[in-house]
């Protein structure tokens, strides 16, 4: 017994005298139609998790990458002559942009956080900060790094990247976790199916043995199963996946950039779409699992 | 042919031949293995050693669905009748057809013919936990034939009725035969076998000693 073709066009044929030949069986019924709906609800969040990492990780990736700072640590006396300096020095490396060396409002601003907004830097030792935008092909962090060594001896380069790697790193990492949550979410509808199918075959080895006494093919009793199975899976994950958008849509959104990553959950653009992939593939799933359960039962049945 | 089960050999050096349309009884004691050569017949066994040809198609040589496609011109009926007990026993009676792809045949006037010559046209949309045992037997035989097939097999049809609902049954059985199909009838209801011999031609096999036998005329 093959699942070709055919078996999976008999989904979308209702046959409802063949539909009634199998009995309702409500334990099973209720058990897949949870099981899908709870694992789709569950999908959704992993996936909305998933795509929100990416999201998060393809910004910090961009926001830090192309930028660096450099910091000038030196005497209130020299800072200014050291700052010119490192700025000379930046105007003839390869690979930036622009530089230009922050003004004291905006590192005031930088240090209003920690000291208030009222903060002098009159008075303290704080180092100047150039920031610099790189062109796409980027700095030789390390030559430049070695110039400003020479030329500019308290100009420390900060090329965001002991910043940057982590953070994406983590954020990939993350994705990657939502999707095998995702994968472990459908394989555990498969086994859930697979489990429901073969108690509801098991239960019902009376009928079959009925079925197969007035000349019912097994292609015939597993499709009556499977198309049961197959739509149970379907209409509960169904639920399950606009139950979860539902809940997605709800999450506040917006928020300030330290409550981006919190606020930031919902899908955006033709990720809206993904979720409603996942009734589909739950009912594929449950479509396989219930045709490989079928077929074992009936040939231990025979 | 032979059949072994559990290491035992139920039934050894069987050979018969059912002919198209003739009329045939099995019997014996109970344990004999009437049964056993009953889902011989119909392929719901395959023999150990030797061959068994359901029409013509050797058994050993079929897959499970040819089976079942050949079970479709064979009607059985068996003396512990199974229903689908969630299907009124009208949809019971029109399963063979349901199941083979004609299942709007079943809403035509055919099945309310057949429905009234067992007598059941009141209890149809009645489910089969309750009919009583000879309503059980008689909705059994209008499923073994709803597909018009060449062969009705039953087992001990009247073993759970009482002789007037056994009479009227075999007197549907012989109906059949008249009408072309082949039917063999395993019993050990001697009296049954000596009503219908009164009617219609039967040859009557006998098993004893695991072995197959023409009875004599004492039947």
């Amino acid at each position: 017994m093959k699942l070709n073709l055919n078996a999976l066009q008999s989904l979308t044929h209702s046959d409802r005298q063949a539909d009634r030949v199998v009995p309702p069986s409500g334990f099973t019924a209720r058990l897949t139609l949870f099981a899908a709906a709870a694992m789709a609800f569950l999908a959704v969040f992993a996936l909305a998790l998933s795509m929100a990492t990416g999201r998060l990780a393809s910004q910090w990736s961009a926001e830090l990458a192309r930028t660096a700072t450099i910091r000038i640590v030196a005497p209130l006396d020299q800072r200014a002559t050291q700052t010119e300096a490192a700025l000379a020095v930046l105007q003839t490396t390869a690979g930036v942009q622009s530089a230009r060396a922050l003004s004291d409002e905006e590192q005031s601003a930088l240090l209003a956080p920690w000291f208030g907004p009222e903060v002098s830097l009159d008075g303290l030792p704080v180092p100047r900060l150039i920031e610099i935008i790189e062109t796409s092909d980027g700095i030789d962090a390390a030559g430049l790094r070695l110039r400003l060594s020479a030329e500019v001896p308290g100009a420390v380069l900060d090329d965001h990247s002991r910043w940057r790697a982590p953070l994406v790193k983590a954020a990939s990492r993350l994705r990657l976790l939502g999707w095998v949550a995702t994968v472990l979410i459908v394989a555990t509808v498969a086994a859930m199916v697979t489990l429901a199918a073969q108690a509801a075959l098991a239960a019902n080895a009376q009928v079959i043995a009925v079925l197969r006494l007035v000349g019912a093919t097994d292609r015939y009793i597993a499709q009556a199963f499977i198309r049961r199975f197959t739509l149970r899976a379907l209409a509960g994950s169904a639920l399950g996946v606009v139950l979860g958008v539902i809940a997605v849509v709800l999450m506040p959104s917006g928020g300030s950039e330290m409550s981006g990553f919190l606020t930031g959950l919902r899908f955006q653009g033709l990720g809206w779409v993904v979720p409603f992939l996942i009734p589909p593939l739950t009912a594929l799933v449950a479509f396989a699992a219930t045709g490989a359960a079928a077929r074992r039962t009936l040939e231990n049945l025979s | 042919m032979a059949y072994s089960y559990g290491g035992g050999e139920l039934l050894s050096d069987i050979s018969v031949k059912l002919a198209p349309g003739s009329f045939h009884f099995l019997t014996g004691p109970s344990g004999a293995g009437k049964t056993t050569l009953l889902k011989l017949c119909y392929g719901a066994l395959l023999p150990t050693a030797g061959t068994v040809r359901l029409l013509g198609a050797d058994v050993r040589t079929l897959q499970r669905d040819d089976i079942a496609m050949l079970r479709r011109r064979i009607g059985v009926v068996h003396q512990d009748v199974q229903f689908l007990d969630h299907l009124p026993v009208a949809e019971n009676i029109a399963l063979p057809l349901t199941v083979s792809g004609r299942g709007g045949a079943a809403q035509g006037g055919d099945l309310e013919e057949l429905m009234a010559w067992v007598g059941l046209t009141e209890r149809s949309q009645g489910l089969p936990p309750e009919l009583s045992g000879g309503e059980r037997q008689r909705a059994a035989l209008a499923r073994a034939v709803i597909m018009s097939p060449d062969v009705v097999l039953a087992d001990e049809p009247t073993g759970n009725v009482d002789w007037e609902m056994s009479q009227r049954l075999l007197h549907l059985l012989i109906e059949l035969n008249r009408m072309g199909k082949t039917v063999l009838i395993a019993t050990h209801d001697l009296s049954l076998i000596r009503a219908a011999k009164a009617q219609v031609q039967a040859r009557v096999l006998r098993i004893a000693n695991r072995r197959i036998q023409l009875a004599g005329a004492d039947l």
